[in-house]
């Protein structure tokens, strides 16, 4: 938005701090008696609306916290789901496990970015030279998307060892990431596919009437315009992604809801889930914010006619 | 501000605030319910058949699903056949129940812990007493003396090992929640994580597929393993146990459950009268002679 000087600011962009835009800095504009007194009913208006959300908020929590603590079972759910000695025993292993998950999610993420751009790519290629490809990648979201993860990371992590082949890893950890990577680039694959096809046919007409070529017109116009509308999805995915990591624990190796299984089954105590479900948690959040960051980031590039 | 929306906010408001006190003021009517049932006259006397139970004149037993031999046969605990099968219909006997009125339940492992009321009045699930799961759970007194075993492929290095020493480099595997895998982490300290996994199925795979050098798991079932299901793998070994008392298998009830003096002296008795000597005979008779593993 573009602030002519001297011309009032529109109304609503200036809720809490009018008084300073302008000011008699020597440009002449005075807020008149009406606007100053428009602006503080604003803010007195702002003020009891925080207050009676404080209160509602609290009032709110305090009623939770008596259902729970007063439900006959609390002071055993609470040994059982809270117990600090074991969640200071379960919070350095799962924080161990954590790092296998960590991991598979980088190298299966960039893979899954890599799969899925071009599965959708090929899906979206026109010309009649291209059919076997499209329908290669049409069977191929088909199945990966709809197979349960679960069936198969196990057909992939206990079967494909099975067939004893030459040259191809038994490690768990591998081939459940080739699992992962499969089912999870079909799902990105479809929401690259929705990006790209939610382009305007105008904007590739008007690419090509440029000159550009079909690819370039991909690349330059099309493209750019796909990654940003596709930002919230992707991080969905990549989220999903974190949580099923762990499922390569079928195979044996030990993440981090493995660590807390492990201490679970030995004392019976169920803390030890919770400190994993936590440390998934606190991952995400920063993740979210960072990509929330980076879309406003981008979109106030486009607003102001930034680069592409 | 129009007063229609206003008035609905406040409906809305009072609406919750009212649920929720609804809700604070419902939840204890459980306790009282349970604190009936456990105060009752029955209580602490173990009468034949008229024990507080779930069910009034039922015993409800639970067990994992699938069951697996040899302590349960054919996936069917009601059947009476198989070690743990066997030993449940004898408690039952000894408690007053006889077959008919024994109903069973399919419990997963781990949710047979949690807290919250059970809906079983025990679990017979090849579960380890330990202190540690006291905390959680009743325990009746130990009917099977446990012992942990060692099994490899016939083929493999794994299966020359003679000594705890010799598993050290090798890849282990134990199901979770098993004292299998406290042996393995807290005994054999192997120089590469073991791998756990959520099933003995899975580990079976993983042995057969090479993922695994070796697996743990106690000796009757390490010996069915053998016998029936990786017919090319060999129990290596067992090893002694750990500390002054030995490991036992041990009946699960809820926690301050009102059965558990009954159940336990039920175990005790059938140990005394030979009984459970006899079904371990009957259906364990071959977990006996396998190397000790120092």
């Amino acid at each position: 938005m573009t602030v002519v000087k001297g011309e009032p600011v529109p109304e609503g962009a200036d809720d809490t701090g009018g008084m300073t835009v302008g000011g008699p800095d020597g440009d002449g504009y005075v807020p008149s008696e009406r606007r100053l007194a428009r602006e503080r009913h604003r803010r007195a208006r702002a003020r009891r609306a925080t207050a009676i959300a404080a209160v509602s908020t609290l009032v709110t929590a305090a009623l939770l916290y008596l259902v729970v603590v007063n439900a006959p079972g609390w002071p055993r759910t609470k040994e059982t789901f809270f117990s600090a000695h074991y969640a200071r025993e379960a919070l350095p292993k799962v924080l161990e496990g954590l790092w296998l998950n960590l991991r598979l999610l980088l190298v299966c993420g960039a893979a899954v970015l890599v799969l899925g751009m071009l599965i959708a790519i090929a899906r979206t290629l026109r010309g009649p030279v291209f059919f076997p490809l499209r329908v290669l990648a049409a069977a191929y979201t088909d199945f990966f998307r709809g197979l349960p993860l679960i069936i198969n990371l196990m057909i992939v992590v206990l079967g494909v060892p099975a067939l004893r082949l030459q040259g191809v890893t038994v490690d768990p950890v591998l081939l459940g990431g080739t699992a992962l990577t499969l089912t999870y680039s079909a799902y990105v694959a479809e929401v690259f596919r929705a990006g790209i096809e939610s382009v305007h046919p105008s904007q590739r007409a008007a690419a090509r009437s440029l000159g550009l070529t079909s690819r370039q017109a991909l690349r330059h116009v099309v493209l750019p315009q796909a990654v940003r509308r596709q930002v919230p999805p992707l991080l969905n995915d990549l989220v999903s992604l974190q949580k099923d990591t762990g499922l390569v624990s079928i195979g044996g190796a030990v993440d981090a809801v493995r660590a807390a299984d492990i201490i679970v089954g030995r004392s019976l105590n169920y803390t030890p889930y919770i400190v994993a479900g936590l440390v998934f948690v606190a991952l995400t959040i920063p993740m979210t914010r960072f990509t929330d960051w980076v879309t406003a980031r981008m979109d106030r590039q486009r607003a102001q006619g930034g680069s592409l | 501000m129009h007063p229609a929306p206003r008035t609905l906010r406040r409906a809305v408001a009072a609406a919750t605030v009212a649920l929720l006190a609804t809700a604070v003021g419902c939840a204890p009517q459980p306790e009282e319910k349970a604190s009936a049932t456990s105060s009752g006259p029955a209580a602490n006397s173990c009468a034949k058949g008229k024990l507080a139970t779930k069910t009034s004149g039922k015993l409800t037993i639970a067990t994992d699903e699938p069951a697996y031999e040899p302590w349960f046969k054919d996936d069917e605990p009601a059947n009476g056949q198989g070690f743990e099968s066997a030993v449940a219909y004898a408690v039952a006997k000894r408690l007053g129940y006889d077959k008919s009125a024994v109903v069973w339940q399919s419990v997963p492992f781990n949710k047979a812990f949690a807290p919250g009321v059970k809906s079983f009045d025990f679990d017979i699930n090849q579960v380890s007493i330990s202190d540690e799961r006291k905390k959680a759970v009743d325990f009746s007194s130990g009917y099977y003396d446990v012992r942990q075993a060692v099994i490899a492929l016939k083929d493999s290095k794994a299966a020359k090992a003679t000594s705890i020493a010799d598993l050290r480099e090798l890849k282990l595997g134990a199901q979770v929640g098993t004292t299998s895998l406290d042996y393995v982490t807290n005994l054999v300290k192997p120089a590469r994580q073991a791998a756990v996994f959520g099933k003995n199925d899975q580990a079976k795979s993983a042995l057969k597929n090479g993922q695994v050098d070796a697996v743990v798991t106690d000796l009757p079932t390490a010996f069915y393993i053998t016998a029936a299901e990786v017919t090319d793998a060999k129990i290596v070994g067992q090893f002694e146990n750990q500390g002054s008392a030995p490991e036992q298998f041990g009946l699960v009830l809820d926690k301050g459950s009102a059965l558990t003096p009954c159940v336990t002296a039920a175990v005790d008795a059938l140990r005394e009268d030979g009984t459970l000597a006899g079904i371990e005979k009957q259906w364990l008779s071959d977990a006996v002679d396998a190397p000790v593993l120092k």
